[in-house]
């Protein structure tokens, strides 16, 4: 009995492997898909990358609405005549097996016609014949070889949406005109005095102004939209100069050719707006494969089994529930809406909700609030509320959902850009007063060499280049930012608040602590053989812990329901449940969660369930501690309160027993006097991670779905927090830095501009010159800054 | 020297259709997944092998 490892998921067999082909499986859900690739020839499988498989779950009944035609057709992309065309987002897909087998689903059945898979959205695109199977077999068909497509409703309405790719063509358009007007402009810059180019002089201009024409039309309209819309609200923001600084530009170049003045600034011109373009594309870095716009929906089952008065089950989408319907909510499965549960053994799992991880009883009568999660049989309940009036979800009725954080946010090259206008155009109001009285024939000259010569390109690509930079680094170390604005807001944060379950206690089960004299070996065998038969989840975990113990058979087994359970063999009978069922003494901290045990009705112990911190929390709360607030904000009740307060050398505030409103409205009153971070991982903090000023969502596998929010923390790097907000406040420094180096490039172009020197050449040397430089400066200080991450552990 | 015109006016031309070519390939979605291509090519070997073995699956013993 050798601990092996599963041949198909990798993970550790057990004492017990399934032993199948000579191979080891951990369970017979592996062993399953083993046989299945195996039979279609798609063992390479297994030689492309080593145990990459998933073990499929069990999913009695999960798929069952894509049986609702309705709902089917809005998940199709494409469906006409025998041929269908469905595109499924699949978590679990990460690594080239995966790619490989789901691109050769055609093998495991005729009706697939094609796959192909996009890795970076994790999602497969599936045509296949609708005459030899449905979607439901087609997803069934991927959930029994482990990769369960996950469907929201709300991806597929999105999806539908054409993909944006306007930057991309604004890019092309800039290049192209740039190095074409650069070409042409060549012969101008030596101004030989060659017969022939001379000759040609006019005709070279006149070709360049027509390049030009969709770069100031096109490619730079947003820079227009933009400052005129800052204009409106009373705002200057960096756009303004920018806009103005293109507008010159064109309107002199345009004029020196026309009137034989000059050649123009058109290579300046074109260049210029591709340098913003190409900084504008680089900070549009977006993680594909994640989402940070969920809502409960995305949680929440798409469709559900209505059960109807004549006793036929139909099933219906979501928002079709209406007051007063039956549903039938089945193991494992999500309890759509507030409702009276009328029959079956409930075992509700609020984690979602409470953050409270053990789940509770319900007997039939009672209330059951949506997205509780329902272990164990089947449940029969009575809708009371539409979903979207829920007690949870009416959450997301509140406005912290529809604000846009980084739209009220002004940013640093914005709050530069204000003051950066006003020096401009006070100093070219100067410089063309001053020559209207020296030499007014060249006043108009100078007014707009300074516009064009200040145009603030290299301040405008010194925040997305900074910014861009530091969201890629983030993203390899494991935080997944939505933008690059989100960066300045984190440098921002004064106070951080955390939740406690899923964040800072991992979410693989709690640890089972036992207090009280000790059993003896013969006594823990009738424990777990007495709690074997028992279906309380309490039972359930302890049974887990307690692996390794004989199993023995038992004369007498009672299980009372809510209470507890009691098993007797031979002379011992053991009582395991409730304080008062075993007969323990009240002393014991109600809050706790605890299974008490006796034996001979003589009072022995407890099993009590203590959370799972994560590793190196108290170092991290150290080092946060010197430089924020931190708070604690819990779903849960306060059984840990004193555990939390020995964890730490020093005190913090602590709250317990938090609605997911209640979060919300907390961090409003916090943000009246900080910045609030917010670090939460479920459904009960999602009002919380709104409305903060940074909301980060831990996730234990950042594939899978988590809350709204602004970054998506890998719960292994928790503990490096501190550095990424201590790089965040840094990377504000640099682009300080920059804005710096990039006036010293101004202050000289304006010295040409003023005095009335300014040569197209001149401009076409400052103005490359000077972009290329603040994006080398703040590249190299930006990845030097971030060694320290790779150290760091 | 005339003939200029005419270079200058190819030239342009020649430009604009690697332009346009550009453009047709954004359009068509090519470089919206840059990776899983970069992967899949790798797999044309293993789709031949495991060719093969399903042809002889019925007498396999492994």
């Amino acid at each position: 009995m050798t601990s092996s490892t599963c041949y198909h998921c990798g993970d550790p067999c057990g004492s017990n492997p399934v032993r199948y082909d000579g191979r080891h499986f951990c369970c017979n859900g592996c062993k399953t898909v083993y046989e299945i690739f195996q039979h279609n020839g798609l063992e390479c499988y297994y030689d492309l990358e080593a145990a990459a498989g998933t073990t499929p779950k069990a999913l009695v009944g999960k798929y069952d609405f894509l049986d609702n035609p309705e709902l089917v057709e809005k998940i199709l992309d494409f469906n006409e005549g025998r041929t269908q065309v469905v595109q499924l987002h699949i978590p679990h897909m990460h690594c080239s097996s995966c790619i490989w087998v789901l691109e050769n689903l055609s093998r495991l059945n005729k009706g697939i016609k094609t796959s192909q898979v996009d890795f970076p959205k994790r999602k497969v695109k599936i045509t296949f014949d609708s005459s030899v199977l449905n979607l439901k077999e087609v997803v069934l068909l991927l959930a029994k070889i482990g990769y369960a497509p996950e469907i929201a409703l709300e991806d597929y309405s999105r999806s539908k949406n054409k993909v944006d790719r306007s930057l991309i063509y604004k890019l092309g358009v800039a290049g192209f005109s740039f190095g074409n007007v650069m070409l042409l402009s060549f012969p101008e810059y030596f101004e030989s005095q060659e017969f022939w180019l001379d000759q040609y002089k006019p005709f070279f201009r006149i070709l360049m102004f027509v390049f030009s024409l969709p770069v100031v039309f096109y490619a730079a309209q947003d820079y227009f939209k933009s400052a005129l819309k800052g204009l409106r609200s009373r705002i200057l923001n960096i756009d303004v100069p920018i806009a103005l600084g293109i507008l010159v530009l064109f309107l002199r170049s345009s004029t020196d050719i026309f009137f034989d003045l000059g050649s123009g600034f058109f290579d300046s011109l074109t260049g210029l707006v591709f340098f913003l373009l190409v900084g504008r594309f680089f900070q549009q870095k977006t993680y594909a494969h994640l989402s940070f716009e969920r809502d409960y929906r995305s949680y929440f089952p798409i469709g559900v089994t209505k059960l109807n008065a004549d006793g036929t089950e139909e099933n219906v989408a979501i928002y079709k529930i209406a007051k007063g319907d039956r549903l039938l909510v089945r193991n494992q499965e999500i309890i759509p809406v507030d409702g009276i549960l009328i029959k079956g053994n409930a075992q509700i799992d609020y984690s979602f909700v409470t953050g409270e991880a053990i789940a509770v009883s319900k007997l039939s009568g009672d209330k059951l609030f949506a997205g509780g999660r329902q272990v164990g049989g089947a449940l029969e309940v009575e809708a009371l509320k539409s979903v979207s009036q829920s007690y949870l979800t009416q959450l997301w009725g509140d406005t912290a959902f529809s604000k846009n954080k980084a739209s009220s946010f002004q940013t640093l090259t914005d709050a530069i850009g204000k003051r950066f206008t006003m020096a401009v155009l006070t100093i070219a109001t100067v410089a063309t007063l001053f020559w209207l009285w020296y030499d007014p024939s060249k006043a108009l000259n100078v007014f707009t060499a300074v516009l064009i010569i200040a145009c603030p390109c290299a301040i405008a690509l010194a925040a997305p280049f900074t910014l861009g930079n530091l969201l890629r680094i983030f993203g390899r170390h494991g935080l997944y930012l939505k933008d690059t604005n989100t960066i300045e807001r984190l440098a921002k944060i004064e106070t951080l608040v955390f939740d406690k379950t899923g964040t800072l206690t991992s979410s693989s089960g709690n640890k089972l602590v036992y207090e009280g004299m000790e059993l003896t070996a013969e006594e823990t065998s009738l424990l777990r053989t007495t709690i074997r038969a028992s279906n309380h989840p309490l039972s359930r975990e302890l049974y887990n812990i307690l692996i390794g113990h004989q199993i023995s058979t038992l004369d007498e087994f009672v299980e009372e329901t809510g209470k507890g359970v009691e098993g007797r063999n031979g002379a011992k009978a053991i009582k395991v449940g409730a304080a008062q069922y075993v007969g323990a003494t009240a002393d014991t901290a109600v809050s706790e969660t605890a299974v008490h045990i006796s034996v001979n009705e003589d009072y022995k112990g407890r099993y009590v369930f203590k959370n799972n911190y994560r590793n190196g929390v108290v170092p991290l709360f150290k080092r946060l501690f010197k430089n924020y607030q931190i708070m604690l904000l819990s779903g849960d009740n306060d059984s840990e309160k004193s555990k939390l307060q020995r964890m730490f050398p020093f005190q913090f505030p602590m709250f317990f027993r938090q609605q997911p409103t209640d979060k919300l409205v907390f961090i409003k009153n916090a943000q009246t006097q900080a910045s609030v971070l917010m670090i939460g991982d479920g459904l009960n903090d999602a009002g919380a991670l709104a409305q903060s000023d940074v909301g980060i969502a831990v996730s234990e596998n950042v594939n899978v779905f988590s809350p709204a929010c602004d970054a998506i923390l890998d719960a292994n790097k928790l503990t490096r927090l501190d550095h990424f907000l201590q790089l965040s406040k840094k990377s504000i420094t640099v682009i300080k830095a920059s804005f710096i180096l990039s006036l010293c490039y101004n202050i000289v172009g304006l010295y040409f501009a003023v005095t009335g020197q300014l040569e197209p050449v001149i401009a076409a040397i400052l103005m490359p010159l000077s972009s290329i430089s603040i994006v080398v400066f703040t590249t190299t200080v930006i990845r030097l800054l971030s060694q320290k991450l790779n150290t760091v552990n | 020297m005339s003939v200029i015109y005419v270079l200058l006016s190819i030239s342009v031309c020649v430009a604009l259709i690697f332009f346009l070519a550009f453009i047709l390939t954004v359009r068509s979605g090519q470089y919206d997944d840059t990776y899983t291509p970069s992967v899949r090519m790798l797999f044309e070997d293993e789709l031949v092998n495991s060719k093969t073995t399903n042809n002889q699956k019925t007498d396999k013993t492994d």
